[in-house]
């Protein structure tokens, strides 16, 4: 098969099969077979291409075989080929979690082609190699979205999904605001030639229009990525859907908006001390104070996990700000464990939900009783969460918190410590009122098919122990990730092939 | 109250075979001038919807009885297979490959596989136009 084509396998795969299951929609079992095998194939597709960017470093291919920067490029550094790796893992778990957790409604109506394409737009948003292109795979991810959070139609989801959808809407088109104006100071949309033009335009500092179109970029991004304050909309709609769809959506679109904070950031608004770098500085102290604040304040226990979401989105833009290499390591590090161990933690609590027939933590209890499995995995999944050592959560907070220091950016690695305590606190408390104490009976409790639906969490907390116990093997890898981050050079080279 | 549409019906008749054609001169106008599948698509869609005011939904789904979701996924086929098409070639995604042939009659033809694609997104265009106006228009019974 052709090589030079490998990275954009990832994307192709599930394109295909999204087109495939379009023709298969009558048939429920053949939609989970297809999905759920095509899901395998693009996880092995996506480790050979870790692999191979490993191997060989950046590739890169030109779309329609116009050379960069004319054409559309896309790019695979480590950044982005392990986040695809992570993304094909989380969307095959949901699938796996889907063929009992979703209801056969929904199945019957384009929910798995609806989640392929949705891997299509996350999986090309982390490979594409210019900016305009980026939008383009938002949209993909974002229409494939619109259709997952409508799905099934229940009066909640169509109230939510209005706001969610207005929300997106206007940030697109800020989106393509934002690259106009890009594109009428550098003439460019090739990310790596914006990165050359820019640097050529720039002397001692970045001219200020520069930093302009760094804070629109800021604001869109911010809204998919749920940064203080632009995270309003995130709760309500993010607890609409039904789990599996929950966990895609908290899992990756948030950290599509993440990546391209880093992406950008790193080849445009890199300038130390810069003003773009303070507001993503102060913005990422003050989302993790607002999370953290959501994540105490809630009973419900869907509400609490969203929360804490919006803490690790702070966490992790606080490693990014301080462009410190240790900091930028543990936040990709952390990136990647958040990925996990979230889609894991709102499988369970969604198995939690089904179980019990309520969200509200006060009228769970005792599920340790008669679930044993289940509570011992959410256990581990809490303080995975919580950066508890040696699990995957801790590496990436202690290199963050150490590259804070060292930057002498002291106020934010204190909160970015402190935060976990928090952290652990808002989950021990959905273990300690909802595993613990006496157990109750449930009305619907033996209609869920209970070992079907733990198989998938149990795969990613399996995951997500191994990336932390094995921090030593997956090292190289993030610190590859990081390197191009901090010497764009490499990617930019890449790229241009100059 | 029914209200005559007899000279919006009659007018349709003759424009939709007229806006299809011209639908059809844009499809094929698209590879140097402007013009294209996307073009052509929306123009079709709206020759539809042009019969689909004149009379009803169930007019249309006599004279079109097509599932328009699946319109949309052969489309796709069709866009993704050109792509596709380059990958056996060991040459990037999307490469098109193009040639001169002669044709008895027509003489000499310029024949490119973009145009492949641009069928294939015609007919994404169409069908996901239609798929919405059925959706907000139609009243599911």
């Amino acid at each position: 098969m052709a090589m030079i084509n490998f990275l954009i396998l990832p994307i192709l795969v599930p394109l295909i099969t999204a087109v495939i299951l379009i023709f298969l929609n009558k048939s429920v079992i053949a939609q989970r077979w297809v999905s759920g095998l095509s899901a395998f194939v693009t996880v092995i597709l996506s480790a050979l291409l870790v692999n191979k960017v490993k191997n060989d470093g950046i590739q890169t291919l030109n779309l329609s075989n116009w050379d960069a920067p004319f054409g559309i490029t896309l790019v695979s550094d480590m950044l982005s080929a392990l986040l695809v790796l992570t993304t094909s893992i989380v969307a095959f778990a949901c699938i796996i979690y889907s063929f009992k957790g979703i209801g056969e409604a929904r199945e019957k109506h384009h929910f798995y082609a609806a989640l392929q394409f949705l891997i299509v737009g996350v999986n090309g948003a982390f490979t594409t190699g210019d900016i305009f292109n980026l939008f383009v795979f938002f949209e993909v991810m974002l229409m494939s979205s619109y259709a997952l959070i409508l799905l099934g139609g229940t009066n909640i989801q169509l109230r939510e999904s209005i706001k969610y959808i207005l929300v997106n809407v206007i940030s697109s088109g800020l989106f393509v605001i934002a690259v106009g104006y890009l594109y009428s100071v550098v003439g460019t949309l090739n990310m790596a030639h914006i990165a050359e033009r820019i640097s050529e335009i720039s002397g001692i500092s970045q001219p200020g229009v520069i930093s302009i179109i760094g804070i629109i970029f800021l604001i869109v991004f911010g809204l998919k990525g749920a940064i203080f304050p632009l995270y309003f909309w995130l709760p309500g709609s993010y607890y609409a859907p039904p789990a599996p769809v929950m966990a895609i959506f908290g899992a990756l679109l948030t950290k599509v908006g993440v990546y391209s904070i880093i992406r950008t950031y790193s080849l445009f608004f890199y300038e130390d001390g810069g003003y773009v770098q303070q507001v993503i500085m102060i913005l990422a102290i003050l989302t993790i104070i607002a999370g953290i604040i959501g994540a105490l304040a809630y009973w419900d226990v869907k509400k609490i996990i969203i929360y804490n979401i919006i803490v690790a989105v702070g966490v992790i833009l606080f490693g990014v700000s301080t462009m410190n290499e240790n900091a930028l390591t543990g936040s990709i590090f952390y990136l990647i464990h958040d990925m996990i161990i979230k889609a894991a933690l709102f499988l369970l609590v969604g198995l939690m939900a089904t179980i019990s027939g309520t969200n509200n933590l006060k009228q769970m209890g005792g599920l340790i009783k008669n679930y044993p499995g289940f509570s011992w995995t959410f256990f581990l999944a809490a303080l995975a969460l919580s950066g508890i050592p040696p699990l995957s959560g801790f590496v990436g907070k202690v290199l963050i918190v150490q590259g804070g220091f060292s930057s002498e950016y002291f106020i934010g690695a204190a909160i970015v410590l402190a935060s976990s305590l928090f952290v652990l606190i808002s989950i021990m408390k959905i273990f300690i009122n909802g595993v613990w104490g006496e157990p109750k009976t449930y009305a619907n409790e033996k209609s869920v098919p209970y070992k079907q639906l733990l198989i998938a969490p149990v795969i990613l907390v399996i995951l997500s122990i191994c990336y932390g116990v094995g921090a030593d093997f997956v090292y190289p890898y993030i610190s590859q990730a990081a390197e191009s981050l901090i010497n764009t050079n490499i990617y930019i080279d890449a790229v241009l092939k100059e | 109250m029914k209200t005559s549409n007899v000279i919006l019906q009659s007018m349709t008749k003759v424009l939709l075979f007229l806006i299809m054609i011209f639908s059809i001169y844009i499809f094929f106008a698209g590879h140097y001038t402007p013009g294209g599948g996307f073009v052509g698509g929306l123009l079709t869609s709206g020759a539809i919807l042009l019969l689909l005011l004149a009379y009803d939904l169930q007019t249309v789904r006599n004279i079109l009885p097509v599932n328009f979701l699946y319109m949309v996924a052969v489309g796709l086929v069709f866009a993704i297979g050109t792509g596709v098409g380059s990958l056996i070639f060991d040459k990037p995604f999307l490469t098109h490959a193009f040639g001169d042939i002669h044709v008895p009659i027509l003489g000499e033809l310029h024949l490119h596989t973009a145009t492949l694609f641009d069928l294939g997104v015609y007919l994404v265009v169409v069908g996901v136009t239609m798929s919405i106006i059925q959706t907000i228009g139609g009243d599911d019974e």
